[in-house]
């Protein structure tokens, strides 16, 4: 007896600067076992063995990497994490938004790179440091939970209105994510260097509150509470 | 056409924690350093290391290096090289201190000092009770020391060369080494030519020659290849290391930090069955004999059946929701999307899952590439350097300690990186030839003309699915005789294999091709290697020939790409600071 089988159906953007001259959406199905759920990252791969033209960007296949963004039924996230049975069909795939395009799946990412490499996203102590670790209370280590997980996806930062608007002003979510992660930090002696990078109208108060950030977090992370502390801080510092 | 040329003194491929220690160790030096990897940075495959790094500081008991450094030994079933071994686990507080400077985030103890946790084959004083030596941030550790590596680099303004694809080595005008390498803009397809002083390969393991894995998808073992078509040999690559808890069916890694914080493995009949293979560390044994154990009782019926996939469960639920969401959150969260469960409630269901190559090039503890050409004699490749996974310095031998491969990582990068900062100015930037670069196109060439054939898909499926089933936990000679003629095959189909898609910019599919390349090349010599060592050691497990023999074998094998030929190679048993240890029988 052969497997019951059923159809999913995909709408996937397609656009290659070689060939096109604008995207299109192009159809496909892919026919997999009637009980089988999969990731959607798997379904793509299949689809892949089936048209290898289409591009796409992938490496660790569990949520850790971030990799595989991608707006997903207008909504953005990770492929690998998403079951194909938690989508509605057609699958609609796109790029990440506000991005410009390189190929299908695939955007560049380097403005959204450029923004997070400005909140120096690094440790900074210029005191010599200890022959051993440098002490940390598990009270102080905890206030970097929920913020050191950031896998740089972009998926907050390309949902979020202000970046489409300002990518090149606002750091986004992302990177205010990670400024922030520094200014908790116990062992980090530039706090002050650090706010006062951050006072100018765009950098962090473009945010607007729209926490669509929070909504498509893979990982469950919160920008929009951090964005709220750093400017708790601004105002404490009085600037 | 002429090749656009760019000129470093020192070129770094890959960017996973190898590549970006050894970076961050060229910072200072002044030297044009150019980091490459086919991923940006922190996509690379460290990110996904879960339980920690492992060294003695010694934090929660008084603890020794060399304590550590005797297990390391043992683990490796006494062919890990012990100057290396001495090296690594002598300098490991020193270089984990140094993390913690640059911002990792570790776990703390209520001291404020680094957490650190029970692994799998520690102990104190030689053999006694159960160490806790591995360094924690939460079960992110990888993510959180990828990451900061990054930032570092950052910080440091390291010369990325991000979504560049290394193809192959190009060798010097005078036939002395290597003057670079022929790399490609993924973005826009074009091919350089890459010219330096120091070449340092950190370019990961290739896990991905396995049908089930827990590497990424880009492990593919681009190092490997680059090497044998170099004429370079590769080193005890017959060694993979099964993880005993890869999740049952998706492949995801859990853990030994799992079994670390007190979970155990449990059978069909809810029995812990460690406590019958290992009866003094039970689930903490060494992970050849843990995943061995495991596939017995699946043999014996003992499995549970999840959608036809036979399995043992991981049982944590007993640790209490705290722990759990403190010290394995990644964990629950990985558990509860990839196998639809909650650990907190309900015991993970896991099998013995490729994860980790101990073979690779060869390499002397600062990280350079040895030779070994047809008559054994070996030469030291001034210039050339191999770290990390795709390396064999040999620290891990027979098999890798869990919390042992960041340690290396950071170690051997590190070394590696301080070695060419010390000879960069005396090294030469050698000439090389017309004919010399168009041998390293010619594999690109080759892809590119060929307009039809078999599919890249289709090879890799079947190549992945032999490794599979004929290489796998327990190996006989019969059946990997008929895995290594059925790849042989595969080998010849590659040769005129194709892909449709010949546009240049981001073409996934090209890259996919010469990624199988030195997938096949990697299986090859595993096959090869396989075949040739008669005995059980470590990770490989003969049932034809089920006893360790160090009369004959207590040596590293050597795969030679021309000709498929095998050699030996003497293990290192000269530490420079304490006595060297003697095999004996390994219980756990």
């Amino acid at each position: 007896m052969s497997e019951a089988m059923r159809t999913v159906k995909f709408k996937i953007y397609r656009f290659n600067p070689e060939v096109d001259i604008k995207p299109s959406m192009k159809d496909y199905e892919l026919t997999i076992p009637d009980k089988q759920d999969m990731m959607l990252l798997e379904a793509i791969l299949r689809i892949k063995a089936l048209d290898d033209s289409l591009a796409f960007r992938r490496s660790c296949r569990e949520g850790v990497c971030g990799s595989d963004g991608m707006n997903i039924n207008g909504r953005n996230g990770l492929a690998c994490v998403t079951l194909l049975s938690s989508l509605k069909q057609p699958i609609e795939l796109r790029p990440l938004p506000g991005l410009p395009v390189i190929r299908d799946l695939v955007v560049d990412m380097k403005v959204f790179f450029e923004q997070y490499a400005k909140v120096k996203p690094y440790l900074i102590n210029n005191d010599p440091p200890p022959a051993k670790e440098r002490l940390q209370s598990p009270a102080e280590r905890k206030k970097l939970d929920g913020l050191y997980e950031c896998i740089l996806c972009a998926c907050c930062s390309t949902s979020c209105p202000s970046f489409w608007w300002n990518p090149e002003k606002f750091i986004g979510p992302a990177g205010l994510l990670q400024a922030y992660r520094f200014i908790a930090d116990s062992r980090d002696t530039a706090k002050v260097e650090r706010l006062e990078g951050l006072t100018d109208p765009f950098s962090v108060f473009r945010c607007r509150g729209v926490m669509n950030c929070v909504e498509v977090c893979p990982k469950g992370l919160n920008p929009t509470r951090a964005i709220g502390h750093i400017r708790s801080e601004l105002l404490a510092e009085g600037n | 056409m002429a090749l656009p040329t760019y000129t470093f003194d020192a070129i770094i491929i890959g960017a996973g924690g190898a590549g970006m220690r050894a970076a961050l160790a060229l910072a200072e030096s002044g030297a044009q350093v150019a980091l490459v990897s086919k991923v940006f940075p922190t996509r690379s495959h460290t990110v996904s290391a879960q339980g920690g790094i492992t060294c003695a500081l010694g934090n929660v008991h008084p603890d020794d290096w060399r304590w550590h450094m005797y297990d390391t030994v043992k683990g490796s079933d006494y062919i890990g090289d012990q100057d290396s071994i001495e090296y690594m686990c002598e300098v490991g507080p020193q270089v984990v201190y140094e993390l913690e400077h640059m911002g990792l985030p570790f776990s703390r103890l209520d001291n404020g000092r680094i957490y650190q946790r029970p692994f799998g084959g520690q102990s104190k004083d030689f053999g006694g009770d159960q160490a806790a030596r591995t360094c924690a941030a939460a079960d992110r550790t990888g993510h959180a020391l990828l990451h900061t590596l990054y930032q570092r680099n950052l910080a440091e303004k390291t010369n990325v060369f991000s979504e560049w694809f290394a193809l192959d080595l190009v060798k010097a005008a005078d036939g002395q080494g290597f003057a670079g390498v022929i790399a490609m803009n993924i973005e826009s397809g074009e091919a350089v030519f890459l010219h330096a002083r120091a070449i340092i390969f950190a370019t990961g393991g290739a896990g991905r020659i396995y049908q089930s894995t827990t590497n990424a998808l880009i492990n593919t073992g681009d190092g490997i290849g680059m090497a044998i078509r170099a004429g370079l040999p590769v080193q005890d690559i017959e060694m993979w290391q099964f993880h005993p808890t890869g999740i049952a069916g998706a492949g995801v890694l859990v853990t030994e930090g799992c079994r670390g914080e007190g979970g155990y493995l449990i059978n069909k009949n809810g029995e812990r069955f460690m406590e019958r293979y290992a009866p003094h560390a039970k689930d903490l044994a060494s992970r050849d004999v843990v995943a061995r154990a495991m596939s017995l009782e699946l043999r014996g019926g003992n499995g549970y059946d999840i959608n036809g996939v036979s399995c043992v469960k991981l049982k944590l639920d007993h640790l209490g929701a705290e722990l759990i969401n403190s010290r394995l959150p990644g964990i629950r969260e990985l558990s509860i999307t990839f196998a639809g469960v909650d650990p907190i409630r309900e015991p993970i269901p896991v099998v013995p899952t490729c994860h980790y190559m101990m073979g690779g090039i060869p390499t002397n503890r600062f990280g350079q590439v040895i030779n070994v050409d047809a008559k054994g004699k070996e030469e030291v490749l001034e210039g050339l350097y191999a770290v990390g996974e795709c390396a064999c310095v040999s620290v891990h031998g027979a098999n890798r300690l869990g919390g042992n491969s960041l340690l290396d990582l950071v170690v051997f990068g590190r070394a590696a990186g301080l070695d060419v900062k010390e000879k960069i100015r005396d090294l030469p930037l050698k000439s090389v030839t017309e004919a010399e670069l168009d041998a390293a196109m010619s594999r690109l060439n080759r892809w590119d003309n060929t307009r039809e054939g078999e599919s890249v898909s289709q090879i890799r499926f079947e190549m992945q699915k032999t490794m599979q089933e004929d290489f796998g936990v327990f190996r006989t000679g019969e059946h990997m005789q008929q895995g290594l003629d059925k790849l042989l095959q595969l080998q010849q189909r590659l040769n005129h294999a194709a892909f449709t898609d010949h546009s240049r910019v981001f073409n996934t599919s090209r890259i996919e091709a010469l990624e199988l390349d030195n997938l096949m090349a990697t299986a090859l010599a595993t096959a090869h290697a396989a075949l040739y060592r008669t005995e059980s050691r470590g990770a490989h497990s003969r049932e034809d020939f089920p006893k360790r023999d160090d009369a004959k074998w207590l040596t590293h094998t050597v795969y030679h790409g021309e000709g498929n030929r095998m050699s030996t190679r003497a293990v290192n048993m000269k530490p420079l600071h304490v006595k060297p240890f003697e095999p004996k029988e390994r219980v756990y």
